[in-house]
């Protein structure tokens, strides 16, 4: 039994090693074929010619067309070049035809700058463009401040600046839709497109090789546990002697590959492009022949975590029907709702939407993108939306009054979901102290108070988008751009909180720090939790023997332990609802219960702990 | 301003000075020997199986005491002058009080046995035990182990040692687990679950000596039965006595424990006694003259704070209650339920097919009063029962609202209109259970 679970660990670090070792594996070269395949897929056909075209051209001038790079990295040194001089190419044939080109700014420079000095006038416009009345209009009607009498410049330098800026205005918008901007997703797409070798020759082998060999392996160490740790019962042996669990060197490294993977992903996507190879073919599942984004990489890496460490809660609590059945709950949502759903929507011309995200977890549901894009799906899109808004203001309150927060996020929520798998054996880690619980009141409100703030600044911009088109761009309330409240937000929060921090600190803060210190909805349902739920956790009586088990193991960093040793019911807005607190207690002394007085007398420390009889006669003299 | 002293940070005497605070502003000093700060002793073994690290067993934080102006000092009371009302640490230091609250709490008992000082041999009570147990079994390598004497304690370092994969042999010297205290059907239970786990369960048998190798550390045992076993660890866990070694041989008087009447006061003015060392002159009816559990150390110190603030209070705890676990089993008891029937009681034992649960309810033969319930597996609501019990109710009474009683976690099966249906039949009653009522629960009027 030792053996295989020993046998085990060594293939999933097998698999695990193969895994990182494949980012380094193959070599990329582009090829005008491969350009041509990755932008032909555009809707309107020249356009797909034009940009594969120009990048053609920038690649060979840049000799980077057809030659092989050993790696991803010294590859994709050369992308910001080469999108960039491609999109200057595209632009100053455009501006060939509509614009001023740089051949013409140097004319008019020769004439305009005699001995140092500037002459710009109405003429020298003219005989540039003698040939050539569109432009010679163009120009005029841009610059004609310019040359007024009551215009001089007298240093050259300032000429330039205007002038050039003037320009930007005139050519900057012309052919910018056959633009390919230099940011992540065109890197990533380019990388990807380019990647050869024996990953993307054998990407099912792969796909084995790594994800195959860590399910099984890990399989491996974790099935024999029904054995090997005893029948069922509360089983914590080792806990904090385990470097793995105890912020020891092994928590340190998965702290470090955690942080990351979610840095790549997020930040870098071009450069795990090999890790996208290898789940193509299961994206091909969905899709024939599709190629894997890096969110459909990250979205498979969640569930098949989320289904085997799912396994393993359900041997370490099989004595726990309530642990049980949560967790069989919190798969089911993930893999329906997060993971399938969203790839089999978008099939049907349906927006790829994870039907039970609520706002302001969910914080682009009111962005102009997703706004437009279930409006331009029909009946069924717009339904959608609204099911969105009603689950966002009506079910999450009301099912927060019957059951506590508990029923989305330890039974429904994604976030909640990887938390109590991946992130169960570190659970443990949440820091107990007061002045934690302080930090986290200041930080988690002023989360959800920015979310608010996001979403009205965001509404009012789709609002803007939707209802007059012709204003599009009139994104500012309050002097403040829409537009960027929301990037900020979604770096912010979006991804470097609930990503980086949120999953990447597991380790160290233990699993829930974005649950506790980030979450917006968390947050919001605190609320109701707090003042008006018929969800508490019952103190039995005076059966605590403050031994702590129930705080230690309270993944959100309650001090359960102080309510129950005072006999004290325990509700607390961050409370998840999770029941560990209750399965540890060796006294059987919590259990998380719906009942009927759901103000504050819930709550109300006795005056008495059950058993001091003469104290309790005393008091009630 | 009054300065009232605690000896012993231990649970009552800390629940005594919390409450003190609470009722007054006199001035608080708590000595201990043990350790800085208050911790569960209860947790000690979840320390050991690396289940928490120590500080998770300290229930207040570290700035607790000064923010509620408890002085702490760590030292050793070597004695105490009551007619000057001063004390003396072991370094010399002297101090004094008003008044004394003796919260001394008790050591493992040692009855003598050959060997019973060599290393690898020891009891489990302190923080200082528990570091010495850490190191007589993962310093020195331990095979197999020697514990002696079938209670709480007994249990609990069995399971530790488990956790550590190291076999265990369980000296008893009834013929059964917790023989004092646990009816036959339940003690069968746990011996099961204990053998299933492993451990080598020994009834009828009594540690004679302790044998020890050339380092002076134990390597075999031998028993009553006068078979010799080999085993580096020996756990001596027949129970404990008051730790008074110290006031002995005083004004103070003291038999087993330190002496003290109802309102917990010793034959010395201002000075009480509280907690596992002390003893009542005259036990309350039906509970033990020492009362060696974290509750009524907790409900002394409650009661002694309303005393020394000027409201004499008598110790008069509830009914009785308490709970453990043996390796998974959780155990639980509420009311007065001994190991053998009274003349006048009868019962009523139900058990699930499994061998792990069991409910055993003791009531009176004549009037039919419900009078004591033990658990195995299944928790059971402290409220419920304890109304019960305060209104005399009657068995019957008690089985139709047995739903109220439950207090598994959500989804866990429940037993209660199996268990009833058993009763109906033995006892010709025709009990229908009622639904769960919260209204009964929460008594909402
Ligand atoms: C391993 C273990 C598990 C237990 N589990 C349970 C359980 O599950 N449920 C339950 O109800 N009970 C349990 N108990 C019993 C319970 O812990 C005790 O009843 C309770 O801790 C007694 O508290 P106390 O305040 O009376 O004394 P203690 O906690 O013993 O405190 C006394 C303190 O006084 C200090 N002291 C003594 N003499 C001096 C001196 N001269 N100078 C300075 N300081 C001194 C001692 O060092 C000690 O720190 C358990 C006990 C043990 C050892
Ligand atoms: S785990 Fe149970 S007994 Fe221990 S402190 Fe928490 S509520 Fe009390
Ligand atoms: S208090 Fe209990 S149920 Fe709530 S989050 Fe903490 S461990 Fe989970």
């Amino acid at each position: 039994m030792k053996n295989l679970r020993n046998i085990g660990l060594v293939i999933f670090l097998g698999g695990f090693s193969i895994f990182i070792t494949s980012l380094f594996v193959g070599t990329y070269k582009i090829s005008e074929d491969k350009l041509k395949a990755l932008y032909d897929a555009t809707e309107e056909i020249d356009k797909g010619d034009t940009i594969a075209g120009s990048l053609t051209k920038t690649a060979i001038e840049l000799h980077i067309l057809d030659k092989e790079f050993s790696n991803q990295f010294s590859f994709s040194s050369h992308l910001s070049d080469l999108f960039n001089k491609s999109n200057a190419v595209i632009a100053e044939s455009f501006a060939e035809k509509d614009g001023i080109t740089a051949n013409e700014v140097e004319k008019i420079y020769d004439l305009a700058i005699v001995d140092g000095k500037v002459i710009y006038s109405k003429d020298v416009v003219e005989r540039v463009f003698f040939d050539n009345n569109k432009k010679q209009k163009l120009l005029i009607a841009n610059t004609s401040w310019m040359f007024k009498e009551s215009k001089s410049y007298e240093k050259v330098a300032d000429f330039k600046k205007d002038f050039e800026k003037k320009l930007k205005g005139i050519n900057g918008k012309l052919g910018e839709k056959y633009f390919v901007w230099d940011n992540k997703y065109s890197r990533f797409d380019l990388v990807k497109a380019s990647s050869n070798g024996p990953i993307t020759d054998n990407k099912g082998l792969f796909l084995f090789l790594t994800f195959g060999l860590c399910i099984i392996g890990t399989l491996m160490y974790i099935l024999p546990g029904a054995i090997l740790m005893g029948g069922p019962g509360i089983k914590n042996n080792g806990v904090y002697h385990d470097p793995a669990t105890n912020r020891g060197w092994i928590g340190i490294l998965a702290f470090l590959f955690l942080i990351f993977f979610y840095i790549l992903l997020y930040f870098y996507p071009w450069l795990i492009v090999p890790w996208t190879s290898i789940v193509d073919p299961f994206k091909g599942l969905f899709i024939e022949g599709a190629s894997a984004s890096q969110w459909f990489l990250y979205g498979t890496l969640y569930t098949v975590s989320m289904c085997v460490m799912g396994i393993r809660m359900f041997i370490k609590y099989r004595h726990n029907r309530y642990q049980i059945v949560r967790t069989a709950s919190v798969l089911s949502f993930q893999i329906i709702f997060a993971f399938l759903l969203v790839e089999i929507l978008p099939l049907f011309d349906l927006p790829a939407m994870d039907l039970k995200n609520a706002w302001p977890l969910d914080y682009d549901m009111f962005f102009d993108w997703n706004v437009k894009g279930h409006f331009d799906s029909g009946t069924v899109g717009i339904f959608m939306f609204v099911w969105g808004v009603v689950l966002s203001v009506i079910v999450i309150p009301v099912m927060v009054y019957f059951y506590g927060k508990r029923w989305y996020c330890s039974w429904v929520c994604g976030c909640g979901g990887l938390a109590e798998t991946l992130g169960d054996p570190y659970r443990q880690l949440s820091d107990k102290r007061l002045i934690t619980w302080k930090i986290e009141r200041w930080m988690i409100y002023g989360v959800f108070l920015f979310a608010i703030i996001m979403t009205i600044f965001s509404g009012y911009h789709s609002y803007n988008e939707v209802n007059y088109p012709e204003m599009s761009g009139k994104d500012v309330l309050f002097g403040m751009s829409a537009y960027n409240i929301r990037e900020w937000y979604g770096f912010l929060i979006g991804s470097i909180f609930a990503g980086v921090i949120g999953t990447g600190f597991y380790p160290i803060l233990g699993n829930r720090a974005w649950c506790r210190f980030g979450c917006p909805l968390a947050a919001y349902m605190g609320i109701v939790q707090r003042f008006k739920s018929r969800f508490r956790i019952t103190t039995n009586g005076g059966q605590c023997i403050s031994c702590g088990n129930c705080s230690t193991y309270c993944e959100q960093g309650i001090d359960v332990r102080a309510y129950a040793q005072k006999g004290q019911n325990i509700i607390r807005a961050s409370c998840v609802g999770c029941g560990v607190c209750s399965a540890v207690c060796p006294r059987g002394v919590l259990n998380l219960e719906n009942a009927p007085n759901t103000d504050g007398s819930r709550m109300e420390a006795p005056e008495v702990i059950l058993g001091n009889e003469g104290l309790k006669e005393f008091l009630n003299k | 301003m009054e300065h009232v002293v605690i000896i012993g940070n231990g649970i009552s005497g800390v629940t005594a000075a919390r409450h003190i605070r609470k009722l007054s502003n006199k001035r608080i000093t708590i000595f201990s020997v043990e350790t800085d700060y208050f911790f569960s002793r209860t947790a000690l073994m979840y320390v050991y199986m690396g289940h928490m690290k120590f500080e998770h067993t300290q229930p207040y934080e570290n700035w607790f005491w000064a923010k509620n102006r408890i002085e702490l000092k760590k030292g050793f009371v070597e004695s105490i002058d009551y007619s000057s009302k001063k004390l003396s640490l072991s370094g010399g230091d002297q101090f004094t009080y008003d008044k004394l609250i003796l919260a001394v709490g008790s050591k493992p008992n040692k009855f003598g046995w050959p060997g019973q000082n060599l290393k690898g041999v020891q009891g489990l009570y302190s923080k200082q035990d528990l570091d010495l147990m850490e190191e007589n079994t993962s310093r020195h390598k331990v095979d197999r182990a020697v514990i002696v004497g079938g209670g709480l304690i007994g249990v609990e370092m069995a399971e530790m040692l488990h956790s550590r994969n190291i076999s265990v042999s369980f000296f008893v010297r009834e013929d059964r687990f917790w023989g004092n205290v646990l009816p036959l059907k339940e003690a069968a239970i746990v011996e099961e679950h204990l053998i299933k786990k492993g451990v080598d369960l020994r009834f009828n048998t009594e540690l004679k000596e302790i044998i020890s190798d050339e380092n002076g550390r134990v390597k075999a045992v031998i028993a009553s039965t006068g078979e010799e076993l080999a085993c580096q660890f020996v756990g001596l866990t027949t129970g404990v006595s008051p730790n008074i070694d110290f006031l002995k041989d005083s004004d103070l008087e003291t038999e087993e424990g330190i002496v003290v009447n109802q309102f917990l006061e010793t034959n010395q003015t201002d000075v009480y006694s509280i907690g596992d060392c002390a003893q009542f002159s005259k036990p309350l009816a039906g509970r033990k003259k020492i009362e060696q559990v974290w509750y009524t150390g907790r409900i002394m110190g409650e009661t002694v704070a309303q005393t020394i603030c000027g409201n004499k209070l008598a110790y008069k705890p509830g009914h009785w209650f308490n709970s453990a676990k043996f390796f998974d089993i959780e155990y639980q008891t509420y009311g007065c339920l001994n190991s053998m029937l009274q003349e006048d009681e009868t019962n009523f034992y139900w058990e699930h097919k499994n061998g792990k649960m069991c409910m055993h309810f003791v009531f009176d033969k004549a009037s039919r009063k419900f009078l004591g319930l033990n658990t195995l597996g299944i928790r059971i609501r402290h409220e419920v029962m304890d109304r019960h019990l305060d209104a005399d109710a009657t068995i019957d009474k008690v089985m139709e609202q047995l739903k109220d009683a439950n207090f598994d976690p959500e989804f866990y099966r429940l037993y209660e209109d199996e268990i009833v249906a058993k009763f109906n039949q033995e006892q010709g009653t025709k009990i229908t259970v009622k639904k769960r009522s919260w209204k009964r629960i929460l008594g909402l009027g």
